[in-house]
């Protein structure tokens, strides 16, 4: 069964609160993806979000009045990137009973306020950590990628690698219209140390959706649609300590089993600057590949939607006729514990 | 904007009053039990490798034995992260670092506090901090079966500080009490020894040469010559700046040098064979001791050339 990426459309995502709910800032683009395919229906409709960012439970059911849920349709969520909603897509398309399916994500972090008036999303992110060994220590999302980062650093690599990672991140974002305008790294005190502040993704509110079809019909939705080659995801040990920080051994195997091979373009769900460099490593991927063109996650990173719009990126090189097999790569989990590769071709 | 397109914002927060309550099950539960009588425990996978802290299955998905196996309490650090601006809900208020530990006897490792001493909000990390680190676990006093039951880890003790004092009366002597005497005076005294002819400056009342005793006083002015110095970079209570010029200076009619500071003079200009002269502090701030020289400021005078000072190096 063949299944393309045939519509993508994201947000001008957004570096502090527009006053819009997490459902105002998803219907646009919910609509546009209707309007570029001329589906108001769709088989299947799946979306990832994270009810702890709205503090609400359930708050995924609010969502689904941005696709117009009556009569009832057939739906699904998944508590994650919404990379993950479209693995489930896809595998609900490789059933061969239906031929389209809308995959979604939306994230608004800037919600998420300690009572000092800073952002609390690094403590937030703990709340997946388990309960017995990790989460009572007060441990914080970029502690724990510093002690990623270390890890990384001990195997011989330099603080400067991180920089120039966000440095081209950095420009690229400000290249690409949807991504937030942020300034080149300046000489930023550590936040936690090896990590710097620019080496940390930003708080950005946005949402993402794309449309999957199957074979004619993907021919029909999209001039030149994005096959689907290969997807695979693969998660390795929740404990920090039982695992090697330094490498991605998850993505190395998930990239196997997606054929991550002669990509010309990589998108990577790198929320800290040596992530990106521990994910080109796990993937084998060559200095002839480019990679996060768009400026990644490193210049705009809507949580739950990062990861979807690391496909929709690779998919627009395809749409646009600019590369022939392009990757897409989404994370979740402490220090890239869940991985998820998915290769793409023209 | 009129009134009813306004937007609004309220404060929201989320918690589950009382908090969760979890079974943790014999694997976990053992541990935590362990932990609050103030003892490590790794379990014992199938391949005999120890995992800590004790899970279920390890990361291949191997099953555990039910062998409990004490490990620690010394860890080594594996990877650490320096935490130098603490967040609101982070175990210490002052700087410290995150660090995966693993206890000796154990194959896996944990993520805990590491406390590595008192340092001011934005310290660096200190140089103590480093992969292969040892530490040991600073247990609370009322433990309760968490993962908190361990404050901290402290690094291994490898140095202490001793403080010593001991209390002295010294008594100058007679030949440098009175030398001494002269500097109250803004005099500079020597002997001359009766059988080598040598000056003296300050005087001991023997001739080192000749080992005969000296008694012939002599007065030398504040004059000298530089026969040999040092640039220090490292800041002495003497000489708060640096760099500081330290020198030999051979005072004019004396057979020997004493060291002295030279000022009044970049330090990169200081030279064998320069002409110097002392200068004194305010006679109100004269005492019997050498501090009422400041130091020696360069004369303009010629050098001295090297070999009328080269056996006074
Ligand atoms: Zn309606």
């Amino acid at each position: 069964m063949d299944i393309a990426v045939v519509a993508f459309a994201q947000t001008e995502h957004m570096g502090e609160d527009s006053g819009r709910s997490e459902v105002e800032i998803l219907a646009p683009i919910i609509g546009e993806v209707k309007e570029r395919t001329g589906l108001k229906r769709f088989g299947f409709t799946c979306s990832g979000s994270l009810d702890y960012l709205a503090g609400a439970p359930f708050s995924f059911v609010s969502a689904l009045d941005a696709v117009g849920a009556w009569p009832p349709i057939s739906e699904s969520h998944v508590e994650m990137d919404a990379a993950w909603a479209l693995y489930e897509a896809y595998v609900r398309l490789l059933h061969g009973d239906i031929d389209t399916a809308l995959v979604y994500g939306f994230g608004k972090p800037s919600q998420v306020v300690r009572p000092d008036g800073e952002s609390g999303l690094p403590e937030l992110m703990s709340l997946q950590l388990d309960p017995y060994y990790l989460e009572p220590l007060g441990l914080d999302q970029v502690s724990m990628a510093a002690l990623q980062a270390r890890a990384y650093l001990e195997l011989g690599h330099k603080e400067d690698d991180l920089r120039a990672v966000a440095a081209r991140s950095r420009a690229d974002g400000r290249a690409n219209p949807y991504a937030l305008d942020l300034p080149d790294p300046g000489d930023d005190d550590y936040e936690i140390a090896p990590l710097r502040p620019y080496d940390c993704a930003p708080v950005t509110d946005g949402a993402a959706a794309i449309v999957l079809a199957t074979g004619d019909r993907a021919r029909e939705l999209c001039e030149r649609p994005a096959w689907i080659r290969g997807a695979d995801h693969r998660i390795e040990a929740h404990s920090l300590g039982a695992r090697d920080l330094g490498r991605s051994e998850s993505t190395t195997l998930a990239g196997q089993k997606a054929g991550a091979r002669d990509v010309e373009v990589a998108e990577l769900h790198a929320q800290f600057s040596h992530e990106e460099l521990i994910l080109r490593e796990a993937l084998g991927l060559g200095d002839d590949v480019r990679v996060n063109p768009s400026g990644g996650p490193l210049a705009a990173n809507p949580v739950m939607a990062t990861g979807l719009i690391r496909v929709g990126e690779a998919a627009g090189w395809i749409h646009r006729g600019e590369a022939r097999r392009t990757l897409a790569h989404a994370s979740y989990g402490p220090c890239l514990q869940s991985n998820l590769v998915c290769v793409l071709e023209a | 904007m009129p009134p009813s397109e306004q937007l609004l914002a309220a404060d929201h927060s989320l918690a589950f009053p009382g908090g969760y309550t979890r079974s943790v099950g014999p694997v976990i539960g053992r541990f935590l039990t362990e932990l609050r009588d103030g003892r490590l425990v790794g379990v014992r996978a199938a391949s005999g490798r120890v995992l800590f802290p004790p899970v279920e299955y390890d990361a291949d998905g191997e099953t555990v034995t039910e062998e409990f196996v004490e490990v620690g309490p010394e860890c080594t650090v594996g990877a650490y992260a320096w935490v130098a601006r603490p967040r609101p809900g982070h175990p210490l208020e002052r700087p410290f670092a995150w660090a995966l530990l693993t206890p000796d006897g154990a194959d896996t490792a944990m993520v805990h506090v590491l406390d590595l001493g008192v340092f001011e909000e934005g310290a660096k990390a200190p140089k103590t901090l480093r992969a292969g680190l040892r530490v040991r676990p600073k247990w609370r006093g009322e433990r309760t079966g968490t993962i908190g039951d361990i404050e901290s880890f402290r690094p291994d003790v490898t140095m202490i500080n001793a403080p010593v004092e001991a209390g002295y009366r010294l008594s100058a002597g007679h030949a440098l009490s009175r030398f001494l005497g002269g500097i109250g005076e803004g005099r500079i005294l020597g002997h001359r020894c009766g059988v080598c002819g040598k000056v003296y400056v300050p005087m001991k009342g023997l001739c080192p040469v000749d080992g005969v005793p000296t008694t012939e006083e002599v007065e030398v002015p504040d004059t000298g010559t530089v026969t040999t110095f040092a640039v220090n970079n490292i800041p002495d209570p003497r000489a708060p700046d640096v760099p500081f010029v330290s020198a030999y200076v051979l005072l004019d009619g004396s057979d020997i040098a004493m060291v002295a500071l030279v000022a009044g003079v970049p330090a990169g200009d200081v030279r064998m064979g320069m002409r110097v002269r002392a200068v004194w502090r305010p006679r109100e701030e004269w005492g019997r001791t050498m501090t009422n020289i400041k130091w020696f400021e360069p004369l303009d005078e010629p050098d001295v050339p090297f070999d009328d000072i080269k056996d006074y190096l």
